[in-house]
This record gives structure tokens, sequence and C-alpha cells, in this order.
């Protein structure tokens, strides 16, 4: 099937080769390590997730053009290359945050199931045939549910884990019934086979439609789209922390990696029906997470509801559908996959300290821990899209998206939706700021946590100021699509 | 003189500054301030090299440096100052060095102060030397955030959160309306850049122009003060810190006025004459209401705020005359009272840190303790009421002239007449609050000034009589700049 194996195509999968040796590593160190001394299990997952990285970006650098491989499964582009980076950073960042986790650290299982989602990412953001994208979902799914209920003593984790699982499970089979219906109407797996093979059989509109509903069911309730967020508050809130950042950044991006591939390969036919039907998506994300984020005490459950808002945002730049549109999509992730790093490695800090994810816990912050306060100034203002930080230009370039694609409805009402964040963002800092402290204790600070929030902190910085080397990536792409 | 570099510094040197002063040590407070000071000054000096080697009779826009920031999307660091923003760059400099030598009490985490008000200062430096649209964006959205956490944290403690929030919001929802017609302008453009000197002559369609131009200019004017949008503006000039209020009124509300000049005016000309003829009215209601509402104010710093938005309508007013005199005065008013509500400002702060009353029937009588004080604020009075040979003058009668020429007589006699208003306010607190009898309270709490605080107040009064008395200082270089206006609005 897939003729001869070439250089190239083991060079395309080099990263997915490279975490699995890490996962390997994982398995047999933990097996050899004695119970005490299995701390150094997040140093080897951080340190092979790096050598991953180093890889990737050495070797599996995609041509201008996106070329299908292994026999049409994976595609070996842009679009992938750039989320593979984004999916490592995140679990690299993730396990950095996880170090004195009590009932994670030390779990050489924690850091498998880690590793594998990772490797389920990677595949998605590649992934060029209906098989090899449903088995990298699940790949990608099934270790998460469990990462979520992994403290098995705190009933809202376990709750956390199984009401993903049910909600993913359900959602996940009628995806599948939709896929299955796409291969009787179109007759191929492969998704760059799809659009002829579909207007070759004369598919009646309204029927497509219909079936791409029950996929963008399932892709919806990966990324957390309204009407499908019911799940992610309480997940985010249960899931131990580090969890949490791993499930609303990188989980995230990999389903709009794939929103986008299939969307435009596969559909190019019903092209102004999807676009309406994610431009509603859009809108109604966007409005409820930010107006519902208004209303919470909990700083997870409001990092839960302000994703679910930005997963609206992105989404602007899918319903653009246009090759600026795909560009900010993925800009966007860039910068709020960082962003959201370093806001949830600033909770995860404190939880450490005050032992709660009360925002009112937060008061004084600043005067306990000024430069802590500062790193969470910075990555809520990221979030709420004030400059120099990459957060700014995401969002300008959605909006700028959605304009030129002739949305300027949705981009007012992103741009009206960015205020309402921009309010509860506020009311947190002002905690952080101006509420008097409880403790005058400061906070300390893990040397690894300190790095990855510096590392964070750095890229927002750099993702709001040195703009074109970023652009160059996202619009690269954005082009391997077009 | 073309100096290299120079606006560049003027841009980034108080950013960095701030970023070099979060790391000093919090506690040496001594370091922080005369670090602070050092910082305002180079600035303040820059300002000057800026403004005294603008040659009048020069290309348009001089000190040009021009990078490419993401050539994708055609954006470029473009900088570069013409008449209208050199003194809106000196006046900047002014009030930013100004603003930290009043601040030396500031002893609730100054560092934090200091920085924030200099990354403000960054960004309201970048917006007046933008030529590209992006990096306008830019400068003014990180000048118009530091201000919440300048009024929440070191604000006045009964308003502060709410005048904050108000504030911040009020800024954002105009600038992010403004910034979805500047992308409409970037993609109906066509022309891939966001370089305002290329879409000066993009030719947008008379459609287009009069669909956007109310977004665009309403959008940044909110940050102008104009009525209906003006209520942020005195809660937040009260709650502020004094060196925050002389920023904000200061210079900051130029800012508004200033972008819906550049990207709303100068970008979109036909928009303008639909729609300008108009908006004088709302801004005439700016004028009237504002000078109104001061007159009947107790608050020492609420009169001040009110007058502001009085003011600052008599600025938009100008700008709505569509003709040479109106933009003259305009461009004046705008340093003018810039200078002057600093000033105003500073001296109610100085009477309040002593007095710790604002209310003016509590107060009396002192002229005796701070004379210089009392001189200085004399003086801004003279100003507000467009006296000759003080700066208002200058500003205030071209305006009337312009109202008149383009056809708004009836407009003209009614802010003529709101002039008397001022008088009679400002007149008012200087005969009840630095006249009459001392009241018992304030016996024994009263000093003299700091002769740095001296310093600080003279320097304004300085440039409020030197563009009175001597007005060839600035009206060269303001007319260069007011002619490169009406060429885009087609001689009108």
């Amino acid at each position: 099937m897939f003729g001869s194996v070439t250089p190239e195509m083991l060079l395309a999968i080099l990263p997915e080769i490279s975490l699995l040796v890490v996962v390997a590593v994982v398995f047999i160190t933990d097996l050899l390590l004695a119970e005490r001394s299995r701390g150094a299990l997040a140093g080897i997952t951080a340190a092979g997730l790096a050598v991953t990285l180093a890889l990737t970006i050495i070797f599996a650098v995609p041509g201008a053009e996106g070329e299908l491989m292994w026999g049409g499964m994976l595609r070996h582009d842009w679009l992938a290359f750039v989320f593979k980076l984004l999916f490592l950073v995140a679990a690299l960042l993730t396990t950095l945050f996880t170090i004195g986790w009590k009932p994670i650290w030390h779990k050489g299982e924690f850091y498998v199931l880690l590793l594998t989602s990772t490797i389920g990412m990677t595949l998605m953001a590649a992934s060029a045939d209906l098989i090899m994208l449903f088995l990298s979902i699940e790949t990608t799914s099934i270790p998460l549910y469990v990462m979520a209920g992994f403290m098995t003593r705190d009933d809202k984790s376990t709750e956390a884990g199984f009401k993903y699982l049910l909600f993913g499970a359900v959602t996940t089979g009628v995806m599948l019934y939709g896929l299955s219906l796409l291969y009787g109407f179109a007759g191929t797996t492969n998704l760059y086979e799809m659009a002829a093979g579909i207007s070759a059989a004369g598919i009646p509109g309204p029927v497509l439609v219909g079936t791409v509903v029950l996929i963008l069911l399932g892709f919806g309730f990966k990324v957390a789209l309204v009407p499908l967020h019911f799940w992610a508050p309480d997940v985010y809130e249960g899931a131990p922390t580090p969890v949490t950042a791993f499930l609303s950044t990188a989980s995230k991006a990999a389903g709009f990696a794939v929103l986008a591939r299939v969307m435009l390969a596969a559909f190019p036919s019903i092209l102004t029906d999807w676009q309406a039907i994610i431009a509603i998506g859009a809108a109604l994300s966007m409005t409820l997470g930010n107006v519902v984020a208004l209303t919470q005490r909990n700083i997870k459950r409001l990092l839960a509801y302000s994703s679910i808002a930005h997963a609206g945002y992105a989404l602007l730049g899918v319903a653009a559908a246009s090759e600026l549109g795909v560009t900010s999509m993925v800009y966007y992730f860039l910068a709020y996959t960082v962003t959201q790093m370093a806001a949830f490695g600033v909770v995860i800090i404190v939880w450490h300290k005050i032992g709660s994810d009360e925002i009112a816990d937060y008061a004084g912050l600043s005067r306990r821990s000024p430069m802590l306060a500062l790193a969470m100034l910075l990555s809520f203002l990221s979030l709420a899209g004030v400059p120099p930080l990459g957060g700014f230009i995401a969002k300008i370039l959605v909006f700028a998206a959605a304009v030129d694609s002739g949305l300027v409805w949705l981009a007012f009402l992103g741009v009206l939706n960015s205020i309402v964040g921009l309010y509860y963002y506020l009311i947190v800092l002002k905690v952080v700021y101006l509420s008097a402290p409880k403790d005058e204790q400061p906070v300390p600070v893990a040397r690894p946590h300190a790095a990855a929030l510096l590392v964070s902190i750095l890229l927002v910085l750099i993702l709001g100021i040195l703009l074109s080397p970023w652009y160059g990536w996202a619009a690269a792409s954005a082009a391997g699509l077009f | 003189m073309q100096i290299p570099y120079i606006l560049s510094a003027i841009v980034f040197l108080p950013i960095l500054a701030g970023a070099v002063l979060l790391f000093l040590p919090p506690k040496n407070q001594q370091l922080i301030y005369r670090f602070a000071l050092a910082v305002g000054l180079i600035a303040f000096l820059l300002s000057l090299a800026v403004y005294f080697n603008f040659a009048a009779d020069g290309p348009r826009y001089q000190f040009v440096e021009k990078y490419d920031w993401l050539p994708a999307l055609g954006i470029s660091y473009h900088v570069g100052v013409d008449g209208i923003t050199a003194p809106l760059v000196l006046l900047t400099g002014v009030v930013i060095f100004t603003g930290v030598i009043i601040s030396q009490r500031i002893d609730e985490r100054p560092r934090e102060f200091f920085a924030f008000l200099f990354i403000l200062a960054s960004g309201v430096f970048g917006v007046f030397v933008s030529l590209d649209m992006f990096a306008l964006f830019f400068f003014y959205e990180i000048a118009v955030f530091p201000m919440y956490l300048l009024i929440a944290l070191w604000g006045w403690k009964q308003t502060r959160e709410y005048a904050a929030m108000k504030l911040t919001l009020y800024l954002f929802i105009g600038s992010v309306i403004a910034l979805v017609g500047a992308l409409a302008m970037y993609f109906a453009s066509g022309l891939q850049t966001f370089d305002m000197l290329a879409l000066e002559g993009a030719n947008f369609s008379a459609e287009f122009q009069n669909f956007w131009f109310p977004f665009v200019f309403f959008g940044f004017a909110v940050l102008g003060g104009i009525f209906p949008f003006h209520n942020w503006s005195p809660d937040g000039h009260v709650a502020a810190p004094t060196a925050v209020s002389m920023f904000h009124a200061g210079v900051l509300m130029k800012l508004g006025a200033f972008a819906a000049l550049r990207v709303g005016i100068m970008l979109l000309p036909i928009g303008a004459q639909t729609h300008l003829p108009w908006i004088i009215l709302l801004t005439l209601v700016n004028v009237v209401y504002g000078a109104f509402i001061a007159m009947v104010q107790t608050d020492f710093k609420y009169m001040i705020g009110f007058s502001s938005v009085s003011h600052m309508g008599l600025v938009t007013m100008g700008f709505a005359t569509l003709n040479y005199n109106g933009y003259l005065g305009a461009s004046v008013q705008m340093v003018s009272h810039g200078v002057m509500t600093a000033l105003f400002f500073a001296v109610v702060g100085m009477v309040y840190d002593q007095a710790h009353t604002r209310e003016i029937p509590k107060l009396g009588g002192l002229v005796r303790f701070m004379p210089f004080a009392a001189v200085a604020f004399i003086i801004g009075g003279l100003t507000s009421m467009g006296m000759p040979g003080f700066s208002g003058f200058i500003a205030e009668f071209p305006i009337f002239m312009g109202l008149w020429a383009g056809g708004y007589p009836l407009i003209a006699i009614i802010a003529v007449i709101s002039i008397a208003v001022t008088a009679a306010y400002v007149m008012r607190a200087i005969s009840r609050v630095f006249f009459g009898e001392l009241p018992v309270e304030l016996e024994g709490h009263m000093r003299d000034i700091q002769p740095s605080e001296k310093l600080a107040l003279g320097l304004l009064c300085l440039i409020m009589i030197a563009i009175g008395v001597y007005p060839n200082i600035i009206l060269p270089m303001v007319q260069s700049g007011v002619n490169a206006v009406l060429a885009l609005l087609g001689g009108a």
C-alpha cells in the first residue's frame, strides 16, 4: 500500500517516531526507578519533548507545496508542521508545570498518556484520510479522558474524567456516523479526493450539509464550541490544572487544524453553507463564552469560559474561508496557546501556595509577589487583546479576515465581545493589584515553573512585537490548503 | 535639521525605562524618583529638539523613519512629524516631565507608578508620530490601557475603581469600532498597505466614505471627549492621581482628537464633508454644556474636568469647520489646552495635598501661602478665557473666525458667549480659592509649594505666554500642517 518507504516519508513522521521513543523510555525508566526518585520522569519527558522539538525543526520542515504520503494517509505540509510544533511546546510547558503536582508527579503513566495524546495530535494535524483522522482523534482523546480524571481521590476530577468520557464518546459516535456517510457518498476516504468524488456522485446539497453538521458536532465538541461547550467548564475545573492547560490549548488547536483542513479540502461545493454554520457557531461561542465568564468566581472556570470565547474568535478565521482567514486562525492559536499556558502557569503556581482557585484568594497577589502578578497581568492582557502582546495581533488578524470576507457583522460582534472580555479580565487584575492581601507571605515559585512561565511570557511578547516570522509560518500553513 | 532616529528614541525611551524601573529595588524610592526624573527630562529635551529642528518650510513630514514590520500585510513601522504633530510631541514631552516632577510624593508603589506612566507616554508619542495605521492602533491601545491601572491603583479612593473601569471600557469600545473601520479601509483600498500616506490617495468611493466615517471619527473622538460620549472624562480626571490627570486631560484627550483627524478626516475627506456639518452641533453642545456644568461644580477638580470637555469641544468644532482658520485654531488649541489643563490639575493637586479637600467653598486665602501657584493658576485661567497675550487667544480666535467664514455665524455667537461662562467660573474659582478668608480648619496646614513644583508650573506658564506674545513660535509650523490637511479636503 505504501510502496517503498523513502527517507522523506520517515522524516515527515520523525516527530511521531521520536515521541514514541520517549514513550518507551518513560515506560522503562518508570519500572526501573524506585518510587521516591520517580520525580525524574517529568524531567525525562520534558527533555524528550525538547529533543523532539529540535528534531522537528531541523529535519521535518515540509516543502512549500504539501505532499501526500504514506498512501495518502498523511499530508506533510506547513499546517501540520506548525501545529506539531505548537503541540510539542504546549506538551513541554505542561510537563514542566506538572512538576510538584502531588497526585501526578512521580506517575510514569501520566507522562505516557500525555505523550500518547501528543502523538495523536501531531497525527491529527497531518491526517488526510478519514480513517487516519478518526484513529488520531481517538488516540488524542482517550488519554485525555484518563488525564482529566487522574486524581482518583478527588471527586471533581473523577467527575471531570467521567463526564468528558461520556460526552466525548457520544459525539465521537455521531461524528463517526457522519464520516461513514461521507465515505458512502464520495466512495473514497481520502480528503483530497473527496470533493471530486462528491461532485461525481451528484450528492444533493442538503444531504451533504446534513452530513457536515454531523461531522461538525464531533469537531465542535473537541474544541468546545457553543452549543457543544457544556462539558468544558466542569472538566476544566475538575481536571488537574496542568491537564486543563493542555486541554484548553493543544487539544483545542488540534481540533481547529482538522476543522480547517477538512472543511476546505472536502467541501468546496457547499462553501457558503458551512461558512454560515461556522459563522453562527463563532458568534454564539464568543458571546456566550464571554457573557457567562462575567459571573465566574473560580479562576479555572473563568478561563474555561474565556477559552470558549477564544475558540469563537479563532473560528472567525475559519468562517472567513480565505487564505487570510486560515493564516489568522493559525496565528491566533500560536498566540493563544502561549498566553493561556502563561495564565494557567500562574494559576498552578498560586495553587501550590494557597491551595485554592477562587479569584477572591488572589487578593493582593501583586504585593505578595510582584513578578508573578506582572506575569498574570501580561497574560490576561494578551487574552484581552492589548498590545504589545500576542493576543492583540491575533485578534486584529481574525477581525481583518472577517472584514475581508464580507463578514463585517461578525467582526463588529467580535470587537464588542472583546470589550466584554476586557471587563472580566480587568476584574481579576483588579483583585490581584488592588484588593488587600489576606496574607503577606510571598508565593514561592519552583524553578521549573519559573522557567516555563518565563518562556511563555517571552513568547507572548515576541509574538506581539516581531510579527513577520510568525506570520510567515501562519501564511505558509494557509497557503498549503489553497 | 534632520536628527536620525530621534523619533524612535522618543517613542521607545519611556517604555524601555518603564521596563527597567520594574526591576529596580522597590524600597529605594529616592533612586526610583531620580531615575524617573532623568527619563522625563531626556524625553522633554528630545521633544524640544524635534520641535525646534522642525523646518516649517521643509517637507510635509520630517524626521521620517520607515522599516518593514509585517511586509506580507503592508504593515511598516513608519514614523514622522508634520506641522500639527511636532507641537503635540513637545506638549507630551512637557507634560511627562512636569508630571514626574510633581509626583515626588507618590509613596505607594512608586516603581510601578512611574513604569505605567512611562508606558503610557510611549503609547502617546507613538500615536502622534505614526504614519502607519496599524502602528497607530498599536500605540493607541498601549496608551489607553495603563490608565486603568494608574487610576485604579493610585487614584482617589472613593471613585477610582468605578472611574477607571468606565474610562477603560469607553475608550476601548471606541477604539475597536474605529479599528473595524480601519480594516474596512485597508481592504477597500486594494493597496495592500496600512501606510496612511498611501491610503490618503486611495480615492475611496463616496458611498464607502459616508458609511464608515462616523465609525472611525466617533471611535476616536470618544477619547477627545465628544458629546454624548464625554461622560467618562470628568469622572476619570477626578479619580486619577495628579500626574495622571495632567497627562490624561493634557495629552490623552488630544490623542483622540488627533486620531479622529488623522484617520477619520484625512483618510475619508468626503465622509468628513458629509457628516461634519451635523457633528458641529454636537461639538457646540460640548462647548456650551461643558462650560455650564463646570460653573455649577463645587468640587475644584470636577470643575476643571468639565472645563476640559468644553475646551476640547472647541478642538473638534475647529475641525468641523473644514476651513483654514478652523484647523489652525484647533491645532493650536490642542497645545494650548494641553498645557493649560495640565497646569490646572497640577495646582488642584497641590492644593488638595495640603488642604485635603477640593470643595471650593471650603477653601480660601491660599494666595498668602502659595503665591506662585496662585499666579500660575491665574495665568492658566486667563488662557482658558481666551485673553489676548496668552495662547488661548491665538487658538480660539481663529476657530471663531473659521466658524463665521464656514457659514455658522449663529454657532460662532453661541460659542463665544460660552467663553463668558468660562470666565465666570474661572474667576469665581480664583476668588474663592486663592483670595478671601482662610477657613479656620486650614489654619496651620498650609505652606508654600516646593521649588521643583514652581519650576514645573513656571515651565507650563512660559509656554502659554510665549505662544500668546509671540505666536510665530508655533504658527508657521502649524500652518504647514494645516495646509496639507486642507489639500486632502480638496482645498475646501
